[in-house]
């Protein structure tokens, strides 16, 4: 019985530690935040010759053929990071494509993807209740879609769009297609901007499985999206340690006040113990089906909550300054409130959970 | 990660179930027997298959097994579910008896361990003292020793089962000149002797659980010493690393909240179960986060242990305290508000035993009021805050006394 990760895993931490800072450091995050361009396109042939892009693609596709808790292990880092880019979408349509792709779909879209050659993103929300499969209203005609899309992070750079049809299934549409069109949206994630995408009979293919592969994918998101914001909520927590350990008032540095201290520690109880739970709602994703679902919308729906209680903690703990522009945290709350409402708020996942449990 | 056991000890969980199905509950005459009987000689037959009180060695009534957490856990599995007594409970056999396995003579463990183990000599702890609370070092009731005997006068407080305890292990300042941790020793005193007086102190739940004791000129043999003069503090202190199994123990929280879920279906809200209501349903799904992080954390910390690595869990490992008992409080704070008016009755005696735990309003409404008193019993949530701060995330320490 082993509760715990692979020396590999730790490796792989590391790695893309050393590569986020390296390659990603303040001056440049915030260069790339200030623009909210939300791709780089040297990180993403960073992160792809890293081999974390095509980390859940099969092997036989050119991927490194790993499971979702590695990808979530990365998007720890990444949140830690703040690393802009479509990754998330990216990684969601891998998954689809290799677990409920035609040979041919696979053949095709696999070795590019897991290369990087070719960003995919997911088209999913069409309001902003609507997240769930049953919701889906874009309709399809032979192989046309129509619809519209919301919140679809990274659509101004992706090739691929992974888009959910009316009855809750899934199909490819390609952003080449001349039925597609893209407008942004004002995200207030600038690390991962969204946009909007008016699907006007574009040709589209499906993926099979129906809405039971749309809950596979919504499930690897959320695991996901929680190990993001875990890593967003530590960096913050971070970020305020040193800030309260050599800002001085009174005399003294802020945590050599009990109530400074106190809420630092309160911050770190709630955050902590959460490592695990997603942990294993991506070992459940992986190993134990029958737990997973119901896993993964507690994860989400727990994680994200205590991080932004963190994130909260982080403004309020650095004063007036925590509010400004010029402020680091504003980078990883925003982050945070994107982990937070993207494929729906803790509320629609507790709801899940308690339906699941039976309650 | 993989949470599968392997066939090693899956072998060794249906060893323990088939010995489960043989022997508990007692059949024919043995059934008969009055409650503490039946479970006495139940104990003796899990004692002779090794499956009780394993850390301890045969020579003091244990069964002296080699140290195995994984078979230790099936054990506690298979034996909670079949409703079988395990180890007995309390401080003596969890706090005295390792203690004087690490630092007792060989005479005091001869003498105290077997009769601990069985149940048939039962310990109060006497640390706490109303001027040293949370500051533990501050104490000064005084044991002097005067030819034969040590003369002790003081006044300890928050002492459980004083009234009904036959002896006390308690922390005493034997030299007075020496700085605060030094200059305590740690004695063992039989609570018949002359000059102790035990005074209830009633709790806000109406129960009286814990006493005062007072010590006015008591006199206890020299050799009621554990270790050395002035080495108490140290002494009290190797306890503490068989603790880590009596605290934040995440089943406790698991069984709660599954009582919690069955409470919201018995209770009504508008004609309909408390559990069809979307306020309850949220407020239910979120503890459900807070008990699978402990959970999940303990699994965790368990492997890490298993490994030799517990500096990697160390942080959660400080947190579990302050976690659990925060955990429980919320717990207990839903079902106070769904019982309604029924919350305003105030519980009865019989539901503060374990038996009818949270399986009854007044049940919920005791234990609503426990949950606070654990998150102050064993180091108040201040004090877990600071140790969190100081030990896991490496802030500035208070201002102490030399």
């Amino acid at each position: 019985m082993n509760f715990g990760l692979s020396d590999e895993q730790e490796l792989l931490q590391e790695a893309l530690r050393g590569f986020c800072a390296n390659e990603c450091p303040p001056n440049r995050l915030r260069e790339l935040f200030d623009a909210a361009s939300g791709h780089d396109a040297s990180l993403w042939k960073g992160l792809a010759e890293l081999g974390v892009l095509g980390l859940i693609v099969p092997e036989a596709y050119g991927g490194a053929g790993l499971e979702l808790l590695d990808l979530a292990l990365v998007a720890e880092v990444m949140g830690q990071a703040a690393l802009p880019g479509p990754f998330l979408g990216h990684q969601l349509v891998s998954l689809a494509v290799a677990s409920a792709g035609s040979e041919e779909q696979k053949r095709v879209w696999l070795p590019r993807l897991a290369s990087g050659e070719a960003i995919g993103t997911v088209a999913l929300a069409e309001d902003a209740a609507a997240w769930e499969p049953e919701s889906f209203r874009a309709q399809v005609q032979g192989n046309r879609i129509s619809g519209s899309k919301c919140f679809v992070p990274g659509a101004a750079d992706a090739d691929l769009f992974l888009v959910g049809v009316a009855g809750g299934g899934l199909a490819l549409v390609e952003r080449k297609d001349a039925g597609v069109s893209i407008a942004d949206q004002n995200g207030v994630d600038r690390t991962r901007p969204i946009s909007r995408v008016e699907l006007s009979g574009a040709r589209c293919e499906p993926l099979s499985g129906g809405a039971q592969t749309a809950r596979h994918v919504r499930d690897a998101g959320l695991c996901v999206l929680a190990a993001d914001a875990f890593g967003a909520a530590s960096k913050l927590l971070q970020i305020t340690l040193a800030y309260t350990g050599t800002r001085q008032q009174f005399g003294s540095v802020l945590t050599q006040f009990q109530a400074v201290k106190h809420q630092l520690a309160n911050m770190a109880t709630e955050l902590e113990p959460t490592r695990a739970l997603w942990w294993y709602a991506a070992h459940a994703f992986d190993q134990i089906a029958s737990e997973s679902e119901r896993a993964a919308a507690i994860a989400k729906a727990h994680v994200t909550d205590r991080a932004l209680d963190v994130a909260r903690g982080a403004v309020e703990l650095h004063g007036g300054i925590g509010f400004t522009w010029e402020c680091d945290v504003q980078i990883w709350f925003k982050r945070l409130m994107f982990d937070r409402a993207f494929l729906g708020n803790p509320e629609l996942h507790r709801e899940r959970s308690a339906r699941l449990a039976g309650w | 990660m993989d949470l599968r056991l392997g066939e090693k000890y899956e072998a060794f969980r249906s060893e323990v179930r088939a010995f489960l199905r043989e022997h508990w509950p007692l059949r024919g005459a043995d059934a008969q027997l009055a409650p503490e009987r039946q479970e006495k000689l139940f104990r003796e037959r899990a004692l002779a298959r090794g499956y009780v009180y394993r850390g301890f060695p045969r020579l003091y009534g244990g069964s002296e097994q080699a140290p195995d957490a994984l078979e230790d856990m099936i054990l506690d599995q298979e034996f909670r579910t079949a409703g079988a007594p395990r180890d007995i409970r309390g401080i003596g056999p969890a706090m005295l008896a390792p203690t004087l396995l690490d630092c007792g003579s060989e005479e005091q463990r001869i003498r105290f361990i077997p009769p601990t183990l069985r149940g048939d000599l039962r310990w109060c702890q006497g640390y706490s003292e109303p001027g040293a609370g949370s500051d533990l070092a501050a104490l000064s009731s005084r044991a002097v020793l005067d030819g034969d005997s040590w003369r002790i006068d003081g006044h300890k407080i928050w002492t459980s089962e004083a009234q009904s305890a036959d002896y006390m292990f308690g922390l005493f300042r034997t030299e007075p000149d020496a700085p605060k941790h030094a200059g305590i020793s740690y004695l063992l005193i039989d609570m018949r002797s002359k000059g102790i007086e035990v005074r209830p102190l009633r709790q806000m739940t109406g129960g009286a659980d814990f006493n005062e004791v007072f010590f006015s000129d008591v006199r206890i043999p020299a050799d009621s010493i554990v270790g050395r003069r002035g080495e108490g503090w140290k002494v009290s202190r190797s306890t503490l690393k068989h603790e880590r199994n009596l605290i934040g123990d995440p089943r406790y929280l698991r069984n709660s909240f599954d009582s919690l879920v069955e409470l919201a279906r018995r209770s009504q809200r508008n004609g309909r179960p408390a559990l069809e209501d979307s306020s309850v349903r949220q407020r239910l799904a979120e503890i459900e986060g807070y008990v699978c992080s402990q959970e999940y954390s303990g699994q965790r910390q368990f492997s890490a242990a298993l490994r030799g690595q517990e500096l990697a869990t160390l942080l959660p490992i400080l947190m579990n305290k302050l976690y659990s008992t925060d955990a429980m409080q919320r717990i207990t704070r839903l079902a106070f508000d769904l019982l309604g008016g029924d919350g305003l009755v105030a519980p009865v005696a019989e539901e503060y035993g374990m038996a009818s735990q949270l399986r009854t309003s007044g049940g919920w409404v005791a234990q609503y009021m426990f949950a606070i008193a654990n998150s102050i019993a064993g180091g108040a949530s201040n004090i877990q805050r600071n140790i969190i701060g100081e030990r896991g995330l490496g802030l500035p320490r208070d201002p102490r006394a030399k």
